[in-house]
């Protein structure tokens, strides 16, 4: 599924690296606590619950829930391809943790609030963009 | 008039326009003009300077002009100055102001807001536009989903509350139609053409749920409030405002990661810092970015509960300038313009001073609550006349 228009990339650093990246070995990688087992997001390098240094990415189930979307008919950069679907995605580890997105896969009027979606990679010269589709309930 | 209180003792605002030529400095001191004949002070008066939110390399036409570039051009001589962007959304400036002056630091602040964004981008060659193809900071979690524009972010709080509490496009448009019939009213206003239902929903979508008419549009002015010391007022010759409470919040600082907008937190400190509440307020001018904003500013406030804000604004009749709760009554940013937050101080200060000719709200009103901020940060303001 092409929108028509590069997506902007984000400058790889040691906090997002494996986020970006991890698609390669198909995992959605998240920040989460060794000691108190809290997911976070944005990745940082030390927990907001407990403020342990003991911070690192780890897999997640690549599932989670549409909070809310979007349907996005102006084309913000040349070239962009409308309508689609942009989306806020509650982690299925962690439903207080959001990842902005697209929904691909489907007809962006199919989309509602509260659909299951699953997590899947578009690679752009090493960059792996996480993506959703639905998934059958 | 205690020396621990602060108030507005003058505003001014330039020329409102899109694509205007003057250079945006000069937009600026049409503005401080104004406020300073407004207040009836002369520039050497002046000791304070703030904005929102300073000068900001690669945006240019956000914010073209500095608190440095105000005092340098303007030759002020200031003991207390400020321009930033970290902090609780563009009111935030003037609740700084007013903190400045309680605690002595300035007796009388020029608080200001140059936007020139419609300019900038009709003049590429003097205003670059920023460059996307890589992002860094907050702007990488959400750009490179092409959510480029706070239109899609806040077109998602504003899905979810369709979704969670039933909100309809009809109820949200009530917003946009209030706010073009003011503008109607406010010789100031840019948008001057009369808005329908009809129109309202023939309009182009730009993210659902919001189309043409949701969205405020980009314009070109300055605006200026003067926050001035208590025990400084018997140098100024209009009757002064009083600020009386200030509050802000910022909980997450991404957009997309915030549970509520600031308008919640926000509206809830409100109260805890003056002795008013939701019943009290006679006039409201909600940051109005985007129409759902003045919802959450409706619930965040206590006007009503948390999922009503749009059974409020229902029909329109609560909010027109006759009703319960006139809102916006300059027409806010969906129909006078982006001056992005400081339009509401400006027109709280008019309404509290009767001077809003034929906008102007019956009955004398006495408190007025000017908010601005729409994602996780925001501000507001409580302006009293006593």
């Amino acid at each position: 599924m092409s929108f028509g228009a590069a997506r902007p990339r984000p400058r790889l650093d040691r906090d997002n690296r494996a986020f970006w990246t991890g698609g390669a070995q198909g995992h959605l990688m998240i920040c989460r606590c060794g000691d108190c087992g809290k997911w976070l997001h944005p990745p940082q390098p030390l927990c907001r619950g407990c403020w342990s240094e003991n911070v690192a990415a780890q897999p997640t189930c690549g599932r989670g829930v549409v909070d809310s979307y979007t349907i996005n008919h102006q084309p913000w950069m040349p070239g962009l391809e409308v309508p689609f679907v942009i989306a806020r995605v509650a982690l299925e580890e962690d439903p207080s943790i959001y990842l902005t997105t697209n929904i691909v896969g489907c007809a962006p009027e199919d989309v509602a609030v509260g659909d299951a979606v699953q997590v899947t990679f578009e690679e752009d010269e090493g960059i792996f963009f996480p993506l959703f589709e639905k998934v059958a309930q | 008039m205690s020396a621990s209180e602060a108030y507005v003792t003058g505003v001014g605002m330039s020329e409102v326009g899109v694509r205007l030529e003057r250079h945006p400095l000069l937009l600026t001191l049409d503005a401080v003009r104004e406020a300073l004949d407004d207040a009836g002070l002369r520039p050497e008066q002046i000791d304070g300077v703030a904005t929102y939110p300073g000068k900001m390399q690669g945006f240019l036409g956000f914010s073209p002009v500095s608190s440095d570039d105000v005092i340098e051009a303007l030759g002020l001589s200031t003991r207390w100055h400020l321009g930033a962007a970290e902090m609780t959304a563009q009111l935030g400036a003037i609740s700084a102001a007013a903190m400045a002056v309680k605690a002595g630091r300035a007796r009388h602040v020029i608080c200001f807001r140059t936007v020139y964004e419609a300019g900038a981008m009709a003049d590429p060659a003097n205003y670059p536009p920023p460059r996307r193809t890589e992002v860094t900071g907050a702007s990488q979690w959400t750009a490179p989903f092409y959510a480029i524009s706070a239109a899609t972010w806040v077109a998602q709080y504003a899905t979810r509350h369709m979704a969670r509490y039933g909100m309809t496009r009809e109820q949200l448009s009530q917003v946009a139609l209030n706010a073009h019939r003011n503008a109607a009213l406010n010789p100031r206003a840019i948008v001057k053409e009369p808005l329908t239902s009809e129109k309202y929903f023939a309009a182009r979508m730009i993210s659902s749920p919001f189309c043409l008419y949701d969205c405020d549009r980009f314009s070109d002015a300055a605006t200026v409030v003067i926050v001035s010391a208590g025990d400084a007022l018997d140098e100024v010759k209009t009757t002064p405002v009083r600020i009386a409470a200030t509050a802000g919040s910022v909980e997450r600082y991404s957009w997309d990661q915030a549970e509520w907008p600031g308008s919640y937190p926000t509206g809830k400190a409100l109260w805890k810092n003056c002795d008013y509440g939701p019943a009290d307020i006679d006039v409201a001018q909600f940051y109005d970015g985007f129409a759902f904003h003045p919802i959450t500013w409706l619930e965040g406030l206590g006007i009503c509960e948390v999922g009503e804000g749009h059974r409020f604004i229902e029909g329109g009749t609560r909010i027109a300038l006759d009703g319960e709760l006139p809102l916006n009554t300059g027409g806010g940013q969906l129909g006078a313009g982006r001056l992005h937050g400081f339009g509401f101080a400006h027109e709280s200060v008019i309404q509290l001073r009767g001077q809003g000719g034929a906008r102007q709200v019956a009955g004398n009103p006495r408190v007025a609550v000017a908010t601005s901020g729409g994602g996780p940060m925001a501000a507001a303001l409580l302006l009293t006349r006593d």
